[in-house]
């Protein structure tokens, strides 16, 4: 089964426009999904993370509903037919 | 997102490149500079510290530097007066591996020296400097300067460890000095190869050597176009005067209210001519008094007089940060300056009268002024 990445409205447009991105993959780290993801839309990457290959701090990843920083970071489980949402983080003023 | 207006400026006109917290606008008016027509907001959410505008080549060319909190930064450029922007797939302005560290913001971008119309230069954070050599498409991190021994004793002003003062020099295609807060103004003779403190008689007052070699808080060096050696520096507490390419400085807070502050222009005609907005302390940095004084020196530094016509003097508590003052080079010059409350104000006569153009703006970080240079169309 696929893994699902649900793409947030400002990052469509660069990925095709598709509010969903399936890609193959079976399970293993949330930084070897993105890896995927990123071959699939490489111009979403450099929106999604730092030159350090670290999330963006005012952007959250979402595994299966749970915040990927509760669960190591890129070292998060990703299991196959996971949901990944990627969404900027409630902050600002 | 609010609904995006365009302007279409005419040869001859003047261009306004006003970067807030929320958003870039352009104003535009003509010579006369008494009506402006607004355009924007572009990038609607982001800050945008850094606008410029390259005529060289033949170019109309604005740019912008805006940061989101969520989505990074990175340049984009519009050739059209902002109806179009590029959005470039990966991020244009970034560190190579081997440097260890991510961008920030974007806090300056300068086009190089008209005899280099393919090169650009862009200032950022953590303290940094960008080069391009194919006009602002591909960018490289200057290694000599973010390998320089002292880094690592640079320290962080309130705005963060930034790059935001780029000069290179119009004459020495080698020369060129660069101002971070806080660390100081450096230098480099070689092209960016090497570098060396260049802060020879600047206070700095939040240490307890007050005249170090480096880290001094400047915060703006504005160079005459007419006597390029000549250069004014804002620091952080101190008002100077450099006539030698910024090898000494010398005190010119003569008169003036506050020597602290942030925005700085020079006359594009007259090197002795200079504008300053004083603040109060570096714990209110308000207007003093509440009152909105633009100082401006017609001696070069020798001397400071307000310039109050049509600007607010009562209960005026108004913040100009360190690239929200600009002048134009028409003459008389024209000068303009936004405020962290969100007003932006102009004079059409060297700083003798002021009218409002626009309130109700997010804070205001950045204004350029520019005259807009169409290339002429071919006759028929």
């Amino acid at each position: 089964m696929p893994v699902t990445f649900m793409i947030p409205g400002p990052l469509r447009a660069l990925a095709a426009e598709r509010a969903e991105v399936r890609v193959d993959f079976r399970s293993g780290l949330l930084s070897e999904a993105l890896a995927v993801l990123w071959r699939e839309c490489p111009a979403v990457r450099d929106r999604v993370v730092t030159e350090l290959g670290e999330v963006r701090p005012h952007i959250n990843v979402f595994v299966d509903g749970e915040n990927a920083r509760d669960l190591g970071g890129m070292a998060a489980p990703v299991r196959e037919g996971a949901e990944i949402f990627i969404l900027p983080a409630l902050s600002g003023g | 997102m609010p609904k995006t207006q365009h302007v279409t400026p005419r040869n001859g006109d003047v261009l306004l490149l006003v970067g807030t917290m929320k958003g870039a606008f352009l104003f535009r008016a003509n010579a006369s500079r008494k009506k402006w027509e607004r355009g924007g907001p572009y990038f609607a959410g982001s800050a945008v510290y850094a606008m410029a505008y390259d005529s060289r080549g033949g170019r109309h060319r604005i740019w912008a530097g805006p940061h989101s909190m969520a989505w990074g930064a990175l340049l984009r450029s519009s050739d059209d007066f902002g109806k179009k922007w590029t959005n470039p797939e990966s991020a244009n302005v970034k560190f190579p591996e081997s440097a260890g560290a991510a961008l920030t913001r974007i806090w300056q971008i300068t086009p190089g020296r008209e005899s280099e119309p393919r090169t650009m230069y862009c200032g950022v954070e953590p303290a940094a400097l960008f080069e391009s050599k194919d006009g602002g498409t591909s960018w490289n991190l200057v290694e000599g300067l973010w390998n320089h021994p002292q880094r690592a004793k640079w320290m962080p002003g309130a705005g963060g460890l930034c790059l935001h003062t780029i000069l290179p020099d119009p004459a020495d295609a080698k020369r060129m000095r660069i101002a971070i807060s806080a660390a100081g103004m450096y230098a480099s003779d070689d092209g960016g190869a090497t570098w060396r403190p260049s802060n020879k008689g600047v206070r700095a007052e939040f240490l307890p050597d007050k005249y170090p070699e480096f880290g001094q808080c400047v915060h703006k060096v504005a160079r005459a176009k007419t006597q390029p050696s000549r250069m004014y520096l804002q620091n952080h507490w101190g008002l100077y005067r450099s006539d030698d390419n910024g090898e000494s400085w010398t005190d010119i807070a003569n008169g003036v209210p506050s020597d602290f502050g942030f925005g700085m222009a020079v006359h594009a005609e007259d090197a002795d001519t200079a504008w300053i907005v004083p603040l109060e302390s570096d714990e209110f940095r308000c207007t003093p008094e509440g009152k909105l004084r633009v100082y401006r020196t017609r001696d070069g530094g020798k001397s400071w007089k307000p310039m109050t016509k049509g600007l607010p003097q009562k209960e005026a508590y108004e913040t100009v940060l360190r690239d929200a003052l600009a002048a134009d080079a028409l003459d008389p010059a024209g000068v303009y300056f936004g405020t962290r409350n969100g007003k932006l104000f102009g004079s059409a006569d060297e700083g003798k009268s002021w009218s409002a153009i626009a309130d109700g703006l997010p804070p205001v970080v950045c204004v350029k002024a520019v005259r807009v240079s169409l290339p002429r169309r071919r006759a028929r």
